[in-house]
């Protein structure tokens, strides 16, 4: 137990030592502008696809599933409104934050796990380029900017997608739909909810660059650095979710 | 056809470019690598250090590029302490070394051009693309391996991408070149032509090598001397000759 607790703080300490490091180098030059664009490309436009068939299917699906419900009590005019407030609050980013955990961080542990493996992490560190910055930095913020992008586009086909499924069983007209949920949702419904997503996105980069960039030697090293950046970036997601709700909610309720 | 190294010039009264001295390195208790390396490496010279797998051989040379830190013990490069650098200064002396990593280690996601362009973008912002663009060709070119410009590692084979290595550590120039295990898992054509390059090398640029090895004909046309390295210390220095006629058993079974 004591072994364990011990494994326990020493990770928290390099991962805080790691955090330090990229705070540190963010705002020192040179920036490594073509590497974060390229990062960006590959991070967010690479995972669209995945995110806008996700969140379309979650919009439809979410539609047909509650309005029995609202039909039942007589409210199918807030079927718009409800979707889309489900959608923008919660599940659109926690899918989508899910989603990236799963291609992005993962992909991340991999790739810096092989080029830790194979000794190209330390072929940038002797030709006295400095590999945090060049890897990890750019990395991180391409996350941090990209998946709160991807949400956004998310809630965006996820709403289509309840326009659809609205749309299988009565017919209304999409500009109808639009200001029926135009009329339910505020400001204080999108903004907390996109803000947080900042720190999924922020995560998933960090998780995903410390667990390839702390990887062992040996090939078995690279499966596990994506594996467990995995987990632990999911855990981190639903952790941040909790403590984000808590924030709006004293926010909204304040 | 390149000769085996005799001493060309006068290395006896050259001064040390590297000096180590009571290096120890320990990874846990129990697990002591160096205890006690002490070595000197003069200008120009081609020093080949042998050793049993995990005797500590490349651990040393990391330490002198400072991706592993000693434990104890004075490291000089230049007449500069690596343990006493601030970052800043440690990536200059870096700058004047170079490093071929046993497996190239290439950038897997660059083109063989990227890959040269890398280093030399970042350290010689001088340069304009197009002299950038003939530094590299003319890098490929010095490895004969030009036409592979614009290939991707994973289409290259063992022999071409420590030749592609090497291209890349050579294109800053550095004065001293570490070589892990150079020839490691090549043909013995394809090994010869290697140590045929580092040979070359260290004619054109006057560059001062430490060159880990086990295959003795690498090691027999490059070494002007050699050091071996036994249970973490420095067991016998010596020419090719000297030490293939030892009468030490040891030393004897690495020539066999």
């Amino acid at each position: 137990m004591t072994a364990y607790l011990k494994n326990i703080c020493s990770i928290i300490g390099d991962v805080a030592r790691f955090s330090i490091s990229f705070w540190k180098e963010v705002i020192k030059s040179p920036f490594e502008i073509r590497e974060f664009i390229k990062q960006c490309y590959l991070l967010g436009y690479k995972a669209f696809p995945l995110v806008a068939i996700t969140g379309f299917i979650m919009g439809l699906v979410l539609t047909l599933q509650s309005r029995p419900t609202l039909v039942k009590f007589g409210a199918e005019a807030w079927l718009p409104g409800m979707v889309a407030l489900s959608l923008i609050k919660e599940v659109a980013p926690i899918i989508t934050a899910l989603i990236c955990a799963g291609k992005i961080s993962s992909g991340i542990g991999a790739e810096l796990g092989s080029m830790k493996v194979t000794e190209q992490i330390d072929a940038m560190e002797v030709s006295a380029i400095n590999p945090f910055k060049y890897l990890v930095v750019t990395r991180v913020l391409a996350t941090t900017l990209m998946v709160p992008l991807l949400v956004i586009f998310a809630d965006a086909i996820g709403v289509f997608g309840g326009f659809m499924g609205m749309n299988i069983h009565s017919s209304i007209s999409i500009f109808r739909y639009v200001s029926q949920i135009l009329e339910t949702l505020e400001y204080i419904d999108f903004i907390p909810a996109t803000i947080k997503t900042l720190f999924f996105g922020f995560f998933i980069g960090m998780i995903g660059c410390y667990k390839g960039f702390t990887a062992a030697n040996g090939t078995e090293s690279v499966g596990k650095a994506a594996n467990s950046a995995v987990v632990v970036a999911s855990l981190a997601i639903f952790i941040i979710d909790m403590i984000a709700v808590q924030f709006t909610d004293l926010i909204t309720n304040s | 056809m390149i000769t085996p190294n005799a001493n060309i010039d006068n290395r006896d009264s050259s001064p040390n470019v590297i000096n180590i001295e009571g290096l120890y390195k320990s990874f846990g208790a129990g697990n002591d690598v160096l205890k006690g390396v002490n070595l000197h490496v003069k200008k120009g010279e081609n020093l080949v250090l042998l050793g049993k797998s995990g005797s500590g051989k490349s651990i040393t040379i990391k330490c002198l590029v400072g991706l592993v830190v000693a434990d104890e013990g004075v490291l000089t490069v230049f007449d500069e302490d690596i343990a006493k650098l601030d970052a800043v200064q440690l990536n200059k002396a870096r700058l004047r070394m170079g490093f071929l990593f046993q497996n190239a280690a290439l950038y897997d996601s660059m083109t063989v051009r990227e890959n040269l362009e890398f280093p030399l973008k970042r350290h010689s912002k001088e340069l304009s693309p197009k002299e950038i663009n003939k530094t590299v060709e003319e890098a490929l070119n010095d490895v004969g391996l030009l036409a592979s410009i614009d290939k991707m590692p994973s289409e290259l084979s063992g022999g071409m991408r420590k030749r592609i290595g090497l291209a890349r550590t050579l294109i800053l120039k550095p004065e001293i070149i570490l070589y892990d295990e150079p020839t490691t898992g090549l043909d013995p054509i394809t090994s010869r032509e290697i140590s045929e390059l580092i040979l070359s090398i260290q004619k054109k640029n006057k560059t001062t090598s430490v060159i880990i090895t086990h295959d003795m004909a690498c090691a027999k046309l490059t070494a002007d001397r050699l050091a071996i390295l036994r249970d973490g210390t420095i067991y016998k220095e010596g020419s090719y000759e000297e030490l293939e006629s030892s009468k030490d058993e040891w030393i004897h079974s690495f020539f066999v």
